[in-house]
């Protein structure tokens, strides 16, 4: 390769100022069309007959201010639960996914259970199961049950469980058979094989859609306040019964948003990895 | 005898693909294998590394029915290297880690001499520098090489080669060939399915025409290839020549 600097040509020199223009163009038309639909939803909202009402029944300044740090507390255990209740679920998921891949008589039990379990928790409402375990496991007496958190937590991993285990099975038949046949052929055991080349490109392959799962999950873990614990939205519930005000729920609401924020940003940019991998061939 | 295929059948649904083949590989012996696709090449060499199960017959290595059930398939493959047409590296793994894995996992060895051995075979072969990269940032012949030496570091008693060469660019399967015959000079048995009739003639002690799933016709790679016996043998290297590949 010469190290010679290139000159553009004047045609190119051409090329260059009118797709420079055109760019400076479009900018500018964004921000235009941008400012006037702002402009006309902000007039048309604020402008309309109820905006007064719903300005004083969701939006209260003074009651968010008062109730924020209660919120916020009752959000340390969602974002408490959440971590717990992803890594079980992850690795449930991780489990049963392999479990219902496995081939032979010996783990035709265990492939059952395993396809049962999934097809029933993916089947079975999210509320049921926390009702279930949250309520009615405590209703049984026994010795030793663990405080609704953890049986509410518990409903939660084994439903998300379910899906991931679909999610990450989906992953582990997508990678070819030649890659096993590789693996086999340098003397790896069908244990090694899986461990050290089918799953790492199944989570690789399956990571979007994991992450998507996640995040899901993420909101869901608000599903514990119908079991009795202050969270975040037990607390605005809470406030909003004490204010007879909605602005707590939007204030909780507003919250869950902002917390979910970052793991939809690392989950846009993984997709969007995946598919320039997918599309660069190979 | 290293290898001994006997009587050995093979079927996919209807269609027979081996008919009671028979063929013997001797220690340090090249073994080119011809024939029109699905002529049972590939489904030979798999049969060969277990990956598949055959229908009847026996194949024996080094003295062992290895197509005995009871035998532990994990501890044949061992001995015998498998090197796909579509070199089949690991995607995930630098070049580096696709050849130690079983070395490391399998044979037990500790991963700093598994580091060491690689890399004197990717010196061996030019591809030092290309130990940390991925396969997607190689060329069919340097994946191809990488997939060869990934089945050479677990000294193989018999290197399986099963068309390496189909999937490269024209320019690109000398560099393979090249490493192929040096493979010969340092005394590895290999089977190798090929349609590069040249190679097989140069490289090969013994070529063999698969027809029908069986061996129709064997012998040294002057005779089989310049005055074969059978009809069908003529027929197909007339195919070939018209094709432009010999």
């Amino acid at each position: 390769m010469s190290a010679e600097i290139h000159r553009p040509s004047d045609l190119q020199l051409g090329r260059i100022a009118y797709r420079r223009g055109q760019a400076i163009r479009s900018v500018l038309l964004a921000a235009l069309s941008t400012a006037v639909l702002g402009t006309l939803l902000g007039v048309l909202i604020t402008g309309a007959p109820g905006w007064a009402r719903v300005k004083q029944s969701f939006f209260d300044w003074p009651i968010a201010r008062e109730y924020l740090p209660e919120i916020l507390e009752g959000l340390w255990l969602n974002i408490r639960l959440f971590v717990v209740c992803a890594v079980c679920a992850l690795a449930l998921g991780l489990v049963a996914a392999v479990l219902r891949t496995l081939r032979g008589p010996v783990f035709f039990p265990v492939r059952a259970l395993a396809t049962v379990y999934t097809y029933t928790f993916r089947g079975l409402p999210l509320i049921i199961t926390i009702y279930l375990f949250a309520f009615g496991v405590p209703g049984l007496r026994l010795q030793g049950t663990p405080n609704v958190v953890v049986l509410g937590g518990a409903a939660i991993t084994i439903t998300y469980g379910s899906y991931i285990a679909e999610v990450l099975r989906a992953g582990i038949e997508s990678v070819h058979p030649s890659q096993t046949a590789a693996a086999r052929s340098l003397g790896l055991s069908y244990r090694q094989s899986m461990r050290h080349v089918v799953l790492p490109q199944a989570v690789r392959r399956a990571a979007p859609a994991l992450l998507n799962d996640v995040v899901s999950m993420q909101k869901d873990v608000g599903l514990i306040s119908l079991a009795g614990p202050i969270d975040a939205i037990r607390a605005a519930q809470i406030a909003s019964a004490e204010t007879a005000n909605f602005t707590p729920y939007v204030v909780a609401g507003v919250l869950f948003v902002l917390f979910a924020l970052p793991l939809i940003g690392v989950t846009d940019v993984v997709t969007l990895r995946a598919a320039r991998r997918q599309n660069a061939g190979n | 005898m290293l290898l001994t295929c006997a009587d050995v059948r093979k079927t996919f649904g209807s269609a027979v693909v081996l008919d009671g083949l028979d063929l013997s590989v001797d220690e340090h012996e090249v073994v080119a294998l011809i024939g029109a696709s699905g002529s049972g090449k590939s489904t030979l060499l798999r049969c060969i590394n277990l990956l598949t199960e055959v229908d009847d017959g026996t194949i024996t290595l080094d003295g062992e029915d290895i197509t005995n059930p009871k035998i532990n398939p994990d501890v044949v493959r061992r001995k015998i290297g498998l090197v796909f047409q579509s070199y089949n590296l690991f995607p995930h793994m630098t070049v580096l880690d696709n050849i130690t894995l079983a070395p490391v996992k399998v044979h037990g060895k500790p991963p700093a001499a598994a580091r060491e051995l690689a890399m004197e075979w990717l010196n061996r072969v030019g591809l030092a520098d290309k130990s940390g990269s991925y396969p997607d940032g190689l060329s069919g012949g340097q994946q191809q090489r990488v997939a060869i030496v990934r089945a050479l570091v677990n000294s193989p008693r018999l290197l399986l080669l099963d068309e390496v060469t189909s999937a490269l660019d024209p320019e690109l399967v000398g560099e393979v060939l090249t490493m192929i015959r040096d493979l010969k000079g340092d005394g590895m048995t290999m089977i190798l399915a090929t349609h590069e009739m040249g190679f097989a003639r140069q490289v090969a002690d013994r070529v063999a025409f698969l027809d029908n799933g069986r061996v129709l016709e064997q012998g040294p790679p002057a005779q089989v290839l310049g005055d074969p016996v059978e009809a069908r043998t003529r027929q197909f290297l007339a195919r070939i020549i018209e094709a432009g590949r010999l």
